[in-house]
């Protein structure tokens, strides 16, 4: 038995040196790393909006300099007009959103799963996907009038394609060692599905999910312009008072509000998700991440 | 598993004894003249409890044949039988990425039925096994190849088959850990009594482990040569014994790819 302990030392001994050893950085560092560049492109996007006021192209009523939209942005939050038009229009795009997954997910999962379907819609679903979402709106109104049901109708139409590609692509991807790994464990059928195919298809459906919420957010925002609900003060019916208004400072600090919101899901909510996936999974350049 | 059954030359007495029957099996993959020949006609049989391994040129077959055995493809001619649940350890050694060491093992148990709190203690085991007991919650990109080997080995030991089928378990291992590890694996044989087929390029290694030796030829391969190995276990793969039948398995194998380079 000591023999037995002193090779298992030994092992040990040999597979420490296998092992990388990985600099920890400390965490502020690394936040700092990640936050430094993205905070010096928006000094300079906002230098280069301020040289072109500067330069007189347009008068300032139609072009207003950075510091009156973000002072207009900021009164606008502050006395809670942009608050709860954001509240209606985030309320929309996560039931939209959450739908378009949910038909997003059952058509990806069953075109993945039968082959005849996959040959039959298969270029259909990355058709839909290349349309533009404002073409639906006509037909939209028609079936739904000028109600919520018709943004919605438009948000799944635009985000689902998507969500399906990313399972359907992730499925095909499949390293086919990994499937036959399975079946020799024993995994048919749905077995198989749940414990390989599912999972190894994951990072395919994140990034599906992910380019799914931008369509969802660019179909909301062309909805919303359209499709005016009386006393539903949303995002898109500030933009349309504004330019009604004339009002430039209210556009824009409105116009930035979708943006932030925008990139503010897409990083801190798909980013995140997606860079734990990748790192979890070893998919990730461990110098770079 | 259809194709034309022809007799081969040897006839098996023994035939209640197989756990492993390949009658007769060619293999050709593609069509036309792109088709590789991988395996012509093959004929061999591992009787239960045997050990056995598998040597030959590399591009011979011997994957392809462990792949067919397995249920993984099959054959272009000829039939097999396998006696038993099979368990296979594929070459590269194919670990889901999204789980943990342990969750790999664990997945193995699982998907033939092991209850849950059995799992746990067995996967504790396996691992002290292949002395990965440390490692149990790391993610097998964190590993090294040979450790991932190591796991591979402790996932094929958790499906606990009839008919153990294993490609190059060893090729990425350093000589300590692999003489460690031939000794676990040995041990465990002697205490289940399943079958082995166990593929290798290292001669020596196919005579510390095996009972008999089987040589393959060159593309497509047939079977060349069968070798019964004596000498007493526990053995040692450095004793003058081993050697000296290693360097008559290497002369023969020899043979074939200087028969290869000629054609
Ligand atoms: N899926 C496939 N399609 C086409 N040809 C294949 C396929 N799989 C194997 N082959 C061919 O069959 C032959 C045998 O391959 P195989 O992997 O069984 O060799 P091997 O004996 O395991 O070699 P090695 O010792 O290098 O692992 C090779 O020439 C290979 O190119
Ligand atoms: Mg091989």
């Amino acid at each position: 038995m000591a023999t037995r302990d002193r090779l298992t030392e030994e092992v040990a001994g040999l597979d420490a040196l296998d092992l990388p050893k990985a600099p920890r950085v400390r965490r502020a560092v690394r936040l700092w790393a990640g936050f430094w560049p993205k905070i010096a492109a928006l000094a300079l996007a906002l230098g280069l909006w301020q040289a072109v006021v500067w330069s007189g192209w347009k008068p300032t009523y139609v072009l207003p300099h950075p510091w009156t939209v973000l002072s207009e942005l900021g009164r606008r939050v502050g006395d809670g007009t942009l608050m709860t038009a954001a509240g209606i229009t985030l309320r929309r795009a996560l039931v939209g959103y959450t739908l378009a997954v949910l038909v997003g997910t059952a058509i990806g999962s069953l075109v993945s799963r039968v082959k005849l379907l996959r040959v039959a819609t298969g270029s259909l679903i990355t058709g839909l996907q290349t349309m533009p979402s404002i073409a639906w709106f006509p037909l939209a109104i028609l079936i739904f009038k000028l109600s919520e049901s018709a943004i919605l109708f438009v948000i799944i139409l635009g985000a689902a394609p998507a969500i399906a590609n990313g399972l359907i692509t992730g499925a095909d991807h499949i390293p086919p060692l990994l499937l036959r790994a399975g079946r020799v464990l024993g995994a048919r059928r749905l077995a198989l599905y749940r414990y390989v195919i599912l999972p190894a298809s994951l990072p395919g459906f994140v990034a599906g999910m992910k380019q799914g919420w931008s369509f969802a957010w660019r179909s909301l925002m062309a909805g919303e312009l359209l499709v005016i609900i009386a006393r539903k003060q949303s995002i898109g019916v500030q933009l349309q008072v504004a330019r009604d208004l004339a009002d430039a400072p209210g556009l824009m600090a409105t116009m930035l509000l979708i943006l932030i919101i925008g990139i503010a899901v897409d990083s801190l909510f798909f980013g995140t998700l997606d860079r734990a996936i990748r790192r979890r999974w070893g998919l990730m350049d461990p110098a770079t991440s | 598993m259809t194709a034309t059954l022809s007799h081969g030359p040897a006839a098996h007495t023994k035939a209640a004894e197989a756990a492993v029957r390949v009658d007769a099996v060619s293999k050709i993959f593609g069509h036309g003249p792109e088709a590789v020949q991988a395996l012509d006609r093959l004929t061999l049989q591992v009787d239960r409890g045997e050990f056995v391994c598998l040597v030959g040129a590399s591009g011979c077959g011997k994957s392809t044949l462990l792949h067919m055995l397995a249920g993984l493809d099959s054959p272009t001619a000829g039939s097999i039988a396998v006696e038993g649940r099979t368990g296979l350890m594929f070459q590269e050694a194919a670990l889901f990425p999204w789980l943990t060491v342990a969750g790999n093992v664990a997945l193995a148990l699982r998907l033939r039925g092991v209850g849950r709190a059995e799992r746990r203690p067995l996967v504790t085991s396996l691992l002290e096994m292949v002395h990965l007991e440390g490692f149990a919650s790391r993610r097998p990109h964190e590993l090294s190849g040979g450790m991932r080997q190591r796991v591979a080995l402790a996932r094929a030991l958790a499906q606990n088959a009839d008919v153990m089928l294993m490609d190059e378990p060893f090729g990425s291992l350093d000589a300590m850990t692999r003489d460690l590890l031939h000794a676990e694996l040995e041990r465990l044989w002697t205490e289940r009594r399943f079958t082995v087929l166990f593929v290798t390029h290292n001669v020596r290694e196919a005579v510390r482990l095996a009972d008999r030796v089987l040589v393959l030829t060159s593309r497509p391969g047939r079977l060349s040569a069968s070798f019964r190995v004596d000498i007493p276990r526990p053995r040692r793969i450095e004793t003058p014994a081993v050697s000296a039948l290693a360097g008559e398995i290497t002369e023969q194998l020899s043979v074939e790819v200087r028969r290869h380079g000629h054609a």
